[in-house]
């Protein structure tokens, strides 16, 4: 059992990196990734979020909205099907988790909370965190490996994230052509990045 | 000398600001530092009185690759008369891998040379000799059959996208050579894995000896089945570790032999240009990892994790990545204690790599790719540390 859950993290983290491997959550990676210390806590506030918001919206779906979830008030809902309302309320959970986040940053550290401006309420979209609970009800986790997957996939997120920070830490001294500057060579750095990851395409856990 | 000087100094001002061919100025600075020296002085501080310029630095490294060089030629040839079941001299088997070789390596220097010049002229920077060391490990990471065009493509995208889209030599975050290869790896594969192309040979008319395999000795070991061991497979098929150390295998040009690697290593570290630090710590990760995998192999584990560690040594591209790819001073990690790290880590990553992952035999070229990705970051810490240690003393 735990070796299970430990695989599935490893996967979450390395081998299906949500950044690198399905290319989502491109808009912060792109615009926070300048500096280290913020792309560190912009990591933090997404394994955070990601790691709540994929149970939460586990027992959304699980007692809420799947065909049958609400068999537990009544009998007479055994046949209701609310999956349609998945979009909403898996995002409707998000931007409440990111609104605690907001807060708690603000109280406790607003050094962090002024660096990271606007990108911050923009967790709430992005796309990440929604692909991060809808791959957990594509792929049917139980509680637990939902817990492990949002904790996994917010630490690979997080991850790509830092190691491109310092990579465009040290892109400040390249002399980038005029048309690159900025995003282009972001991409193309992203690119290479994923290419890299793919040492750990393949492997059977 | 003072002819070909007083030639120079006639053209100079054709190519200086305002001459005929200002644009071509790289072209003539080029040919200036490969007959003569840079006429060039720095004229602001701060100023290291120092022989060893990039020239210099970069010439080293080619010079310790010739060992390389010359034996993946003959190599190649041995090889392909093994397969027929000949022996032959010598001079006949490095005449006919020199013909292999030598059409790859040309091609990997004409076309990468040829984008380097245009983006000397285009973006007016010079022409940098680290291309000369890239131009020269690229081909030494293919396999003999390599298809020209193919190679001619990877260098492309390796030069290109891999060097000078950040700016040329110096500026890159992945290494080329690799990025190339890494390219052609995952563009053709069937071209750069599998066992039917580490050995020339020249159409199907050639006669192979009975129970001929062009396997390499990692894809044996990782294709192993129970309870038939790693070693046993690999013996089995005609390899001892004494091949494997000198060279005599099936593989990549410049990959097979660790002797060859090693005078290149000695070169390269009796003459400061190659970081002894990385080549170590490569090692010893590797040796880490290949030990705890035979502590944690059982009967019922694939073969290949009770393989003993000093065997990854010398299989495959470890020891040319370890000691050529993984010190490139560009993309490795720049601090002592961060190229601990960075070497460490790819050593583990790349036996843990050719151990657990079955779609790839040889993990040794993107182990290095992805530590190259993340060597910015160990930087980053380490430096953050010594500040905040630093900060403490005082």
């Amino acid at each position: 059992m735990l070796e299970h859950y430990l695989s599935l993290f490893v996967k979450s983290v390395f081998v299906e990196n949500i950044l690198l491997a399905f290319f989502l959550g491109m808009c912060s990676f792109l615009a926070v990734s300048k500096k280290v210390e913020t792309s560190v806590g912009l990591g933090m506030a997404v394994i955070f979020v990601m790691t709540i918001t994929t149970p939460a919206n586990w027992f959304v779906r699980t007692y809420l909205l799947k065909e049958g979830a609400l068999s537990w008030i009544s009998p007479m809902f055994a046949n209701v099907d609310l999956d349609f309302l998945g979009f909403v309320s898996y995002i409707a959970v998000i931007a409440a988790m990111v609104q605690l986040v907001e807060m708690v940053l603000d109280r406790y550290s607003p050094k962090l909370y002024t660096a990271l401006g606007i990108f911050l309420p923009l967790i709430a979209v992005n796309c990440a965190i929604l692909g991060a609970s809808l791959f957990m009800v594509e792929r049917n986790y139980n509680f637990g490996e939902s817990v492990v997957f949002g904790v996994g996939s917010g630490i690979g997120w997080a991850l790509a994230i830092i190691a491109m920070s310092a990579i465009r830490h040290k892109l400040r001294y390249s002399n980038i052509p005029a048309g690159l500057r900025g995003l282009g060579i972001t991409m193309l750095m992203t690119g290479l990045m994923s290419m890299a990851f793919m040492i750990f395409s393949g492997i059977q856990l | 000398m003072n002819f070909i000087e007083k030639m120079m100094e006639k053209q100079r001002p054709l190519f200086e600001k305002g001459g005929k061919l200002e644009r071509f100025y790289p072209l003539f600075e080029a040919g200036e530092t490969i007959l003569l020296w840079t006429n060039e002085r720095t004229k602001k501080g701060p100023h290291i009185r120092d022989g060893l310029d990039t020239k210099r630095f970069m010439m080293t490294v080619v010079v310790s690759l010739l060992p390389v060089l010359i034996f993946s030629m003959y190599n190649a040839g041995y090889q392909h008369f093994k397969a027929m079941g000949q022996t032959v001299a010598f001079s006949e088997a490095f005449a006919y891998g020199a013909l292999k070789v030598l059409p790859l390596i040309l091609v990997s220097y004409a076309v990468g040379g040829l984008w380097e010049v245009v983006f000397a002229i285009v973006r007016k920077h010079e022409v940098n000799e680290g291309f000369l060391v890239t131009g020269l490990l690229f081909p030494l990471t293919l396999p003999v059959t390599m298809p020209l065009w193919q190679a001619a493509i990877g260098i492309t995208f390796g030069v290109v996208i891999g060097k000078e889209v950040f700016g040329g030599t110096g500026m890159n975050i992945l290494n080329p050579a690799l990025t190339g290869r890494a390219f052609l790896f995952f563009a053709y594969p069937g071209k750069i894995s599998g066992d039917s192309v580490w050995i020339a040979l020249d159409g199907i008319k050639e006669k192979l000896v009975d129970g001929f395999s062009g396997a390499t000795p990692l894809l044996v070991a990782s294709g192993a089945g129970n309870p038939e061991t790693a070693v046993h497979a690999i013996h089995t098929h005609g390899f001892t570790f004494q091949d494997m150390f000198y060279g005599l295998i099936p593989g990549s040009l410049g990959e097979t032999s660790t002797l060859m690697i090693l005078i290149g290593a000695a070169i390269l570290i009796l003459t400061g240009v190659g970081s002894w630090r990385i080549m170590l710590s490569t090692v010893l990760g590797g040796l880490f990892m290949g030990w705890l995998f035979n502590v944690l192999a059982g009967p019922s584990n694939s073969p290949i994790m009770s393989l003993p560690a000093y065997y990854h040594l010398v299989m495959g591209g470890f020891a040319f990545g370890a000691v050529f790819m993984a010190t490139d001073p560009v993309s490795a990690a720049q601090t002592n204690t961060g190229k601990y790290i960075y070497g460490f880590l790819i050593g583990l990553l790349a036996v843990l790599i050719r151990t657990v992952n079955p779609a790839y035999p040889e993990g040794m070229m993107l182990a290095i790719l992805f530590m190259n990705v993340f060597s910015p970051l160990i930087d980053y810490y380490v430096v953050r540390a010594n500040i905040k240690r630093r900060l403490s003393r005082a």
